[in-house]
């Protein structure tokens, strides 16, 4: 069992708007058979609509999508048989687990012999076999969800859909659920299209990142280049930069920012973006580390909240015009402490 | 101080049965029941087992299936209820499956639906009357068309099957409407993307869902069809060809102040219906009957 690949699937300038309010402006994306894509972004950004109108769930109001040359955007679901795990599964209650992941074949007319030897491959391949005769509502949250991949799969289709598939699971079968995805999608050689609003989800899952905003494309590009090197402030964000310290622009050259922070200390970070006066420096929680000494690239705070995590500590602290600050670290905190945090210049990004 | 725990592990155990204060809330409701539904039913069921001649219990029951005139009721009154219902029913599908969802002018829509509802039989006697009368607008057409003679369509079946079913399609078109509301879109998205044509998923998707409500919606539609009573007085030909049970119960015993037997015509209307629903019901339970909601 394997998909139907494909060399190239194209959207050109996506567009979908409900009445006023724009959910998909203008999405541009090439996706190349055999690839695990995610779109990754906050509530609201527009993935589910960006995943419709590739299903053909949604009709576009503006762009196409074509399949190697030949435009789909045109064709009804039924039609573009791409496959799709929804995010409330979608099971039809009234048929046992072997019915929904034959329905597709059925609908095809598979011959009964044909029909039963995939369905029992399936059922085989996300280990259901003790399951198989059970309806949808005699089934746990996870053993629906495998239903609902093996549904979608079955039919080898040349492009998998999924929208956030785990988000109704509790944390270890998530972890558990995510393994399998990719397992699937590598040996089975899918193409997968897999929306998420969880960042370590799309980290650990993706050849390739899609940061939405607002129905706009931030960032495209591996799991490294976008944790790495997030091309603006909202990506940071999303990537893990909890601390978007307001400064101003002291000096800047190519790739470094000479900044000053409302408490008149000295940062030197990463010039991400053309700066002006009025600038951001992300910092990530983790790269702060606690020193003993004033010097460069050294911040003062105050301890307010210190949460024990194991290993280490998240501390909530404060700098001294009120901003608030979220450390991680291994040295022992408490409430009302004055600290140093050393910030490496090249963990510093800075942002417009 | 044992006492108290006692008393408090007491109404725990209860509560855990479903024995708590808010089964008050049920004395109104039952209060209500017995007084104005259990109490006439049993008091009618024993009238109509003493004859007013005399004689066996039974004698009532007899003489109405010896007696041509008053049994052919049954079959009348079946051959205006089953079809009634049934029209509404499945009218109301494609109608509903319409109107699912939002779209601009749905409530406008609704509202003409589900107007026949407020106007009452009478006054829909009487609008059929006029219309489909002798000289009303339908025969004045129809006569312009180039008929020889005006359609015969008011004062017969027709009139009442006509009357039936204009009252009784709001009601299965808002249950229909409602059961079809609580099928999950998705499910049918889903079955799409699987590669299931428009025809497909009705088939195979909303039909099956949809089947127990529509079951539901067929027994009421059927009941409120089976009670006609001014509709078959005022459009149809209540001494002959629309003789129905009710017609034939309000005569006996009003007009013939044979109480015993207007009864034993009740009693045996409800047992029609009885049968009739529990044929439904029992069809019904063949049937998938769980959640509609997609995740199950
Ligand atoms: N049927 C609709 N009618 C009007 N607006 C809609 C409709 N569907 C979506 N929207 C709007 O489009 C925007 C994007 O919606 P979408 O469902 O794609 O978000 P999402 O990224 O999937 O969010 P979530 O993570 O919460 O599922 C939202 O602002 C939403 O309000
Ligand atoms: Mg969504």
């Amino acid at each position: 069992m394997t998909g139907q690949r494909f060399a190239e699937l194209h959207l050109d300038h996506v567009r979908r708007a409900f009445g006023d309010t724009v959910a998909l402006q203008g999405m541009d994306l090439t996706i190349k058979g055999g690839e695990f894509v995610a779109l990754l972004g906050p509530s609201g950004c527009g993935k589910s609509t960006a995943l419709n109108c590739l299903a053909g769930l949604l009709p576009l109001t503006g762009g196409r999508i074509t399949l190697d040359g030949k435009r789909i955007d045109d064709l009804p679901p039924e039609k573009r048989g791409f496959g799709m795990v929804f995010q409330n599964y979608a099971l039809f209650p009234h048929m046992s687990v072997r019915r929904n992941i034959g329905f597709g074949l059925s609908m095809r007319k598979t011959a009964k012999a044909e029909l039963n030897r995939r369905v029992d491959e399936a059922v085989r391949l996300v280990q259901l076999e003790e399951h198989q005769h059970k309806f949808p509502a005699q089934l746990s949250g996870g053993q629906q969800q495998r239903v609902a991949i093996a549904r979608a799969i079955v039919l080898e289709p040349p492009l998998v859909l999924m929208d956030e598939p785990l988000s109704n699971l509790d944390a270890a079968l998530r972890l558990e659920m995510r393994t399998e995805i990719r397992r699937l999608h590598q040996s089975l050689g899918l193409t997968t299209v897999y929306v998420t609003h969880d960042q370590e989800e799309a980290l650990a899952l993706a050849d390739r990142l899609v940061v939405l905003r607002l129905g706009e494309v931030q960032q495209v590009g591996s799991p490294e280049e976008v944790y790495a090197h997030p091309v603006n402030r909202y990506v940071a964000g999303f990537m893990g930069y909890r601390n978007m310290i307001p400064v101003s622009v002291s000096a800047q050259d190519d790739d470094q920012a000479t900044v000053r922070t409302e408490d008149g200390i000295e940062l030197v970070g990463v010039k991400r973006e053309e700066l002006s006066d009025k600038a951001v420096a992300a910092v990530r929680p983790e790269d702060f580390t606690v020193v003993s000494e004033a010097g460069d690239n050294t911040l003062e705070a105050t301890v307010e909240i210190v949460e024990y995590h194991g290993r280490e500590q998240a501390v909530e602290a404060r700098l001294k015009n009120g901003e608030q600050l979220h450390v991680r670290t291994n040295s022992r905190l408490a409430p009302g402490d004055t600290i140093r945090l050393k910030v490496p210049t090249e963990r510093v990004l800075v942002f417009t | 101080m044992t006492a108290v725990t006692d008393r408090a592990s007491l109404k725990h155990r209860l509560a855990e049965k479903g024995v708590d204060r808010v089964l008050w809330l049920l004395v109104p409701g039952a209060v209500f029941v017995v007084l104005l539904f259990v109490y006439p039913f049993l008091y009618g069921l024993q009238l109509s087992f003493q004859p007013k001649g005399g004689g066996s219990p039974f004698q009532n029951y007899v003489t109405f299936f010896q007696d041509e005139y008053l049994a052919e009721t049954v079959w009348i009154t079946l051959r205006l209820g089953l079809p009634a219902a049934l029209f509404n029913v499945l009218a109301s599908i494609p109608i509903a499956f319409r109107m699912r969802g939002r779209f601009r002018g749905k409530r406008a829509l609704t509202t003409l639906l589900v107007v026949p509802i407020t106007l009452g039989t009478v006054l829909t006697a009487e609008g059929l009357l006029a219309f489909f009368g002798p000289t009303g607008w339908f025969n004045r057409i129809w006569m312009a068309l180039g008929a020889d003679e005006p359609a015969k369509l008011t004062h017969n079946y027709w009139g009442v099957l006509f009357s039936l079913i204009i009252t009784g399609f709001p009601f299965a078109f808002l249950l229909t409407l409602s059961y079809l509301s609580g099928i999950d879109p998705t499910l049918e998205q889903a079955a799409a993307t699987l590669g299931a044509s428009r025809r497909q998923r009705f088939r195979t998707i909303t039909m099956p869902l949809l089947a127990p409500g529509l079951a539901v919606t067929f027994c009421l539609s059927f009941v409120l069809a089976f009670s006609v009573f001014p509709s078959a007085v005022m459009v149809g030909n209540p001494a002959g060809e629309t003789h129905v049970m009710s017609i034939a119960a309000y005569e006996t015993a009003l007009r013939d102040n044979d109480f015993a037997m207007g009864s034993a015509i009740a009693m045996l209307m409800a047992l029609v219906m009885l049968i009739v629903i529990g044929v439904v019901l029992v069809w019904r339970t063949t049937l998938y009957r769980g959640a509609t909601g997609g995740k199950g």
